[in-house]
């Protein structure tokens, strides 16, 4: 007897859905192990990584604010991913979002007024747009790949915010700390819940995830994108136009991921940084997938990816693991999410080995 | 033939896939210097059969003996060892090398090419196959081609030869040629196992028959001694049906190439050049020829999916539609059935109802951006009642039709939309006979209807059974139109392969109208 992957007439549905969870459960296993091998009480690990960091409101609220951007990007990637737009960009989307909402704000300092966060918006969805944008052009005048462009210009983004903090940007009374002025008050999102930094990008990225349901699932839009990702040859001969689809999936994904890095500026920072993201534009491919680029998926997906960047900041208090910690927990996910992906399009049958169909019938 | 030892015998042959039994108990016996017919409707089960023989696929219970002894056999490696060549409706040959070099990557080793090119060339010589060793594939003809593929199996000299429809690509011409072929192997002792749904061929060439259906053996028979509608009863269980047409009158042009010329985004594509064609309202335009002759090339240009430069070369309902892409051309009335179904005319992970949607948004479906979802689901009811689609209702995904059934789906839809100008590529491909006599129908039923229509098939008989008029496409360039009363399979069949009177290099042979009289 031995066991043998068949393929299955049709991708099971079930397994669709189970894919993730069982990801998610391999993922638990596997750490589980992990803990025990570098010699640290396992359950008591996994109290400090997944119970600890929500064991009250403010653990709650810290969850929240790191599932945004979570959400927000995973969301308007997946628009693209539908359609076979590749961006896996959106960290440098992010950042040049978070630049250019970071110059609206030092523009108008002191400004008190809450509506400076409308330009603010509008500039980091602009910004992102216009990062994803260059691999959009490039692939549709082209036919470069954007896979590579749109990663290849989150460095260029990292070293632009650098270059900005380091040189005209710097706080001048910052001792020439590379960090820009602290954003006045009328440039940040203000609190929903005194005494965590729970703040207006939380219901934001919400209404963003909702509209992206409504595009996705609904909208005759969202149809196209599915079909030029689906079959390219169908979408020409229905008259889609598939250099728009490109545009269509790229911008959305730059969009979402510049009103990401707004956000975080406009947030827990409240200024701008050398660094703005812990990886949240990585990370966010890791919630599309694992979410199925389904908007209700992504939004639980990015609760999870969100709790494990927070167990890995409480496993490196708690435990004194290296913060290296989160990188491999996410890398897990994605793995056993990719290994448990295989059963929807086949399953396992034990077979066994045949009698040789002649030896039975030799002549005697 | 009792005493002479079978070549090939099959025994209780059974097959599984997970959703389908391909063959059920099926046994064959053939002898040597048989030619003997395996017939069955598309997805009867005659293609698993050879390749169970040919090593391709395993058996999952009964077995194989090859000249009286039980063999197993692992591969078509394996197999090409014991004497079998096979030679596959789909070719595998490389475009870019030459014939020699493409014989060498099938043969073990590395032949040394020189001695092996004069070896294709005494092969051709002898069994009347002509081919040039040292030109490269993608030059060559599709019967050309089929050449190189029946002279590479027998270059080992095979005792058995199993053809898999192999005259779905060619001229009738063609045909006769590889008759004689077949005919001058079998006398040599080969045993040939012909793989074919039509009738006619079977009848001219083999002395022997089983028949196939729903991957069961339905019956042997000597079709020398059949009828086709004897033969038919047991290949799909019912007589022929027959498609009915009545005399018209076309209107108005509504379909006009002028000067038709187009380079192929394929750099083995073919280019068009200079094709001239008007269809009416209320009449059926045939176009005959072999497919890599311009065919995907025309198509394309028509539906706007590779727009021309000049815009008065497509016409559509009056309107220059060259350079419009298919969406403004869909709006000028004109719909459009694709050769390949999955992927082209359908998204087959997508529901029917989201499938209708492709084509049919433009008609009321989509509101304020958003997709009305209970309406479009009507829609494709509608189809699926209307043309006998079997399945499991709207939302049933495209993939998991049948390929006749899908058809009928997709045709459905186009004509649900009620064009002014319908174009259908290769209509009844892949399609069982009843459901092929039934789009057939539709197709003459939307011409009474006074929609200007325009088929390409490779089936000749398809297309005397429907058009008016009929052209050939051959090497990118288009016949003369002549009324199907005027002419004849016999004239169709030399037109394929380009020689048409007034065409360049071809030597007319009978004296013909430039254009068709239109009635």
């Amino acid at each position: 007897m031995r066991l043998k992957l068949e393929a299955r007439p049709e991708p099971s549905r079930l397994m669709g859905y189970l894919s993730p969870l069982l990801a998610a459960l391999l993922t638990i296993v596997a750490g589980f192990v992990l803990f025990t091998v570098l010699g640290k009480n396992p359950l008591q690990a996994f109290h400090t990584f997944f119970i600890h960091p929500i064991r009250d409101l403010n653990g709650v609220a810290e969850l929240l604010l790191k599932a945004s951007p979570l959400m927000l990007i995973g969301v308007g990637l997946a628009c693209g991913y539908r359609a076979n737009v590749w961006n896996i960009g959106a960290e440098g989307q992010l950042t040049l979002g978070a630049i250019c909402a970071g110059g609206v704000a030092l523009a108008y300092h002191g400004e008190e007024s809450k509506l400076l966060l409308a330009p603010m918006f509008f500039a980091g969805a602009l910004g992102g747009m216009l990062w994803s944008a260059i691999p959009a052009l490039l692939r549709t005048r082209f036919n470069t790949n954007e896979i590579l462009v749109s990663l290849m210009l989150v460095y260029v983004a990292g070293l632009l915010l650098s270059w900005l903090v380091h040189g005209p940007w710097r706080d001048p009374d910052g001792f020439n700390f590379p960090q820009s002025k602290q954003f006045s008050d009328g440039a940040l999102y203000p609190i929903l819940v005194e005494g965590t930094r729970l703040n207006l990008g939380f219901p934001i990225a919400l209404a963003v995830v909702a509209m992206g349901y409504v595009f996705l699932n609904r909208s005759f839009l969202g149809f196209q994108l599915r079909v030029a990702g689906l079959a390219p040859a169908a979408a020409r001969y229905a008259g889609f136009n598939a250099s728009r689809m490109v545009w269509l999936g790229m911008l959305i994904g730059g969009a979402c991921a510049g009103i990401a890095g707004m956000g975080e500026v406009a947030g827990p920072i409240g200024q701008l940084l050398p660094s703005v993201s812990p990886g949240y534009g990585f990370a966010a491919i890791i919630v599309a997938f694992v979410g199925r680029l389904h908007p209700v998926g992504i939004l639980l997906a990015s609760l999870l990816m969100s709790l494990l960047y927070l167990g890995g900041e409480a496993a490196q208090m708690g435990l004194a693991l290296p913060s290296a910690i989160t990188g491999l927990f996410q890398g897990l996910l994605l793995f056993f999410l990719l290994g448990s992906d295989v059963f929807i399009n086949y399953r396992l049958r034990a077979v066994r080995p045949a009698v040789t169909p002649a030896a039975a019938a030799l002549p005697v | 033939m009792s005493g002479v030892v079978p070549r090939i015998e099959l025994r209780a042959i059974t097959k599984r896939y997970p959703s389908v039994v391909a063959n059920s108990d099926v046994s064959l016996t053939a002898f040597p210097g048989e030619i003997h017919a395996v017939l069955g409707e598309n997805g009867a089960g005659k293609s698993t059969l050879m390749k169970v023989i040919y090593g391709v696929v395993k058996p999952d219970a009964g077995q194989v003996l090859w000249e009286g002894k039980p063999v197993v056999v692992h591969n078509p490696a394996h197999a090409r060892e014991l004497g079998i060549g096979m030679v596959f409706q789909h070719f595998s040959l490389f475009e870019t090398l030459n014939v020699v070099e493409n014989v060498a990557l099938g043969l073990s080793g590395e032949p040394p090419l020189r001695p092996l090119a004069q070896r294709i060339a005494e092969v051709s010589q002898k069994y009347g196959l002509p081919v040039d060793p040292r030109r490269s594939v993608h030059s060559l003809s599709v019967g050309e081609r089929q050449r190189v593929e029946i002279i590479r199996c027998l270059l080992v000299n095979p005792r058995l030869l199993i053809m898999d429809e192999p005259t779905s690509v060619l001229t009738p011409q063609a045909v006769r040629k590889l008759f004689e072929t077949l005919r001058q192997l079998a006398g040599e002792g080969c045993t040939i196992l012909y793989i074919s749904h039509k009738l006619d061929e079977i009848q001219a060439l083999c002395t022997n028959a089983t028949v196939l259906r729903g991957g069961r053996v339905t019956g042997h028979c000597d079709p020398r001694k059949e009828t086709p509608q004897s033969m038919a009863r047991m290949m799909i269980g019912k007589d022929l049906p027959h498609p009915q047409r009545v005399a018209g009158t076309p209107g108005e042009a509504r379909l006009v190439l002028a000067d038709l010329t187009q380079k192929s985004p394929d750099p083995f594509g073919v280019r068009l050049d200079d094709v001239n064609l008007t269809v009416h309202a209320g009449e059926i335009v045939g176009i005959a020829g072999v497919s890599g002759n311009g065919q995907q090339e025309l198509l394309s240009a028509i539906s706007g999916e590779v727009p021309v430069r000049d815009r008065k070369a497509v016409v559509l309902c009056g309107v220059n539609a060259g350079r419009m892409r298919p969406g403004k051309r869909r709006r000028l009335g004109f719909c459009f059935v694709p050769e390949e179904r999955l992927g082209r005319g359908a998204v087959p992970q997508m529901s029917l109802a989201d499938n209708a949607l492709l084509t049919a948004h433009r008609y009321g479906y989509v509101r304020r951006g958003l997709i009305r979802f209970a309406k479009i689901a009507a829609f494709a009811q509608t189809c699926i009642a209307e043309f006998a689609v079997k399945c499991g209702g709207p939302q049933a995904e495209a993939g998991s039709l049948s390929g006749g059934n899908l058809q009928k789906f997709i045709v459905g839809r186009e004509i649900l939309l009620k064009p002014k100008v319908l174009v259908v590529a290769q209509p009844t491909w892949g399609v069982d006979v009843g459901a092929a006599a039934f789009i057939r129908q539709k197709i003459l039923d939307l011409r009474n209807d006074g929609v200007a229509i325009l088929v390409l098939s490779e089936e000749l008989d398809e297309l005397f059974e429907v058009s008016d008029r009929l052209a050939v496409l051959a090497k990118g360039k288009l016949s003369p139109v002549k009324a199907i009363r005027d002419t004849n399979v016999e004239e169709i069949g030399v037109w394929m392969s380009g020689m048409w009177p007034g065409a360049a290099g071809a030597a007319p042979a009978h004296v013909s109208e430039r254009h068709a009289p239109q009635a």
